[in-house]
């Protein structure tokens, strides 16, 4: 693999809040059209990682998008610079309607008739969304919620989305729908970074995984590799 | 009391209401998206009368050009108190915040009779605003009529910027979740810029239409205005534009007509407002229009 087709890299990446050390100086690496998949337990530092790559939470270290250093660059910056994010809880304005939470997420974007092309392109997805359309985002269900902030993601038209557990919450059908609408929007050439507490599930369809233990990394590998690992199996698989 | 005179008074009270309701927008705007109380905002409505007045009575310009004049500096002047006082605060605690708003009140009044002068001015209302129409028996000047007629455009355009253009999406999506709203890519810190435009706008247009009706104004002319509107704020649910609004007319008639019906009670004239905040508010905690929720801080 060459240098150029990096798209994040994530270098000794620390974060604190107050005096509590969050993320204690993690490194991986995103490649273009991957997915990658972050696993770990409550609390040991995965929504935080995130959110300091979308420009949220202070940070230490390094982080280079496509080459690019991010420190400093406030958050509607970093959108623009093609990085979305579905936040952990979705993250859904429950005042604005299905359309104008869509909507809100082409605020960077000039390319009008792009912009239609994707509404075209979520509603193709998820066609729950289109018979919702005016409906308060507050009033839809979770499921409907998570696939509207999904969505939302895609109408940022990110080269690379960061999804903080897209399945959380969700019943064993809409879970698999969720993932196979994460593997035809990397297919269709979007890099994903992946957070999940349902970790087979993520093995299972990313290409690399990294396993977060209370702030740092404690092993890597592909999806495959991780999967067979006894270590992963019994600590996030159940056995 | 002839039904004439009651129409008179009922006039009277709109336009006081609309008045109160362009100001209580402002605090309900700027506490929808950082719970702020804008402890300042009276004092903007202040600034905007002085504006209108010195460019009316120093620069000789006609109102169609002193006044819009003054509600566009104003509303920068809004931004710059945002920009300077607030903004550095915006992650610390609330209470830093309001001391900071505290502050430029202080500041702003206090500057104010520096610059100004502490004597009160006379403000001269453009001479269409000084008709006297008769209605059968009663009569009614002319700005009465135009100072609701002049809010009831206002409300309009405010209600369609905030409902209908991206801009306001934008305001309402901040005022449920800043964070995420930067997440998905929105530039807040223009959004509240924006927020805070509108806000003095408002106020401004409120500070001018006042000093018509009102045809009097010093450095501390905004206090009172700015309790009223902002316990109008309050009455309709505090965050909620309509509810600014709905409060603003329903403190400005009642006061009016309370007074008018029972005149020996026109000394406590003030306190009607705050008596019917506390009795409101003894029965819906959250204001008229306001959403029952928890506490965000
Ligand atoms: N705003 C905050 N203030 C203080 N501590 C925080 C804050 N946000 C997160 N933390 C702490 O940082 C640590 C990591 O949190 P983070 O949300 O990143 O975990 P996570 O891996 O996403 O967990 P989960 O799987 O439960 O979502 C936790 O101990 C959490 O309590
Ligand atoms: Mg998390």
């Amino acid at each position: 693999m060459s240098q150029s087709d990096l798209v994040l890299e994530v270098k000794d990446l620390t974060i604190f809040y107050g005096n509590i050390k969050a993320v204690k100086g993690i490194s991986f690496t995103v490649r273009e059209g991957e997915i990658v998949t972050l696993i770990g337990a409550n609390g040991a530092g995965k929504s935080s990682t995130l959110r300091a790559i979308s420009g949220i939470v202070p940070w230490g270290g390094e982080i280079n998008y496509r080459g690019k250093s991010l420190r400093g660059i406030p958050a509607d910056r970093i959108v623009a610079m093609g990085v979305a994010q579905v936040p952990e809880g979705r993250g859904i304005f429950g005042n604005l309607t299905v359309l104008e939470n869509l909507k809100l997420a082409t605020w960077q974007r000039k390319d009008k008739a792009e912009v239609s092309k994707d509404f075209e392109r979520v509603f193709t997805i998820f066609p729950r969304l289109k018979e919702r359309i005016s409906q308060p985002g507050g009033t839809l269900s979770g499921g409907e919620q998570q696939m509207l902030a999904v969505g939302r993601a895609l109408m940022s038209r990110g080269s690379m989305v960061l999804l903080d557990e897209p399945s959380m919450g969700l019943a064993p059908v809409l879970v698999q729908e969720i993932f196979r609408v994460i593997t035809e929007v990397n297919a269709g050439g979007t890099t994903v970074l992946l957070v999940e507490q349902n970790a087979n599930m993520a093995l299972r369809h990313a290409h690399r995984g990294y396993v977060l233990e209370t702030g740092t990394i404690s092993m890597s590998g592909s999806g495959p590799d991780l999967l067979g690992e006894p270590r992963v199996k019994e600590a996030y698989l159940g056995g | 009391m002839t039904f004439e005179l009651f129409l008179q008074h009922l006039a009277n009270g709109i336009s006081l209401g609309s008045l109160y309701a362009l100001i209580a927008i402002g605090y309900t705007m700027v506490y929808g998206i950082l719970r702020l109380i804008n402890f300042a905002h009276g004092d903007v409505v202040m600034l905007g009368a002085y504006a209108a007045f010195y460019g009316a009575a120093l620069f000789l310009l006609p109102w169609y050009i002193a006044f819009p004049l003054a509600i566009i500096i104003t509303a920068a002047l809004g931004v710059i108190i945002e920009r300077i006082a607030y903004k550095p605060l915006r992650e610390y605690p609330r209470i830093n915040l309001f001391t900071a708003a505290v502050a430029v009140s202080f500041l702003i009044e206090n500057l104010g009779i520096v610059i100004f002068g502490g004597r009160p001015f006379a403000f001269t209302r453009p001479e269409f605003m000084d008709v006297n129409l008769s209605f059968g028996k009663t009569s009614i000047i002319s700005y009465t009529f135009i100072i609701i007629i002049t809010a009831g455009i206002l409300f309009a355009i405010l209600l369609y910027l905030v409902n209908k253009t991206k801009a306001g999406m934008a305001m309402r999506a901040l005022s449920k979740d800043i964070e995420t709203t930067g997440l998905v890519g929105v530039n807040t810190d223009r959004i509240i810029m924006f927020t805070f435009a509108l806000g003095s706008a408002l106020a401004a247009a409120g500070g001018i239409l006042w000093a018509t009706k009102f045809p009097q104004i010093n450095p501390l002319m905004g206090v009172m205005p700015g309790l009223k509107a902002f316990i109008a704020a309050v009455l309709g649910g505090i965050g909620n534009i309509p509810g600014a609004m709905i409060g603003g007319f329903l403190l400005g008639i009642s006061e009016i007509l309370i007074v008018a019906f029972l005149p020996s009670l026109s000394g406590y004239r003030d306190a009607f407002a705050f008596a019917i905040l506390i009795l409101l508010l003894l029965f819906r905690p959250n204001g008229i229009m306001g959403e029952v929720q928890a506490e965000k801080v």
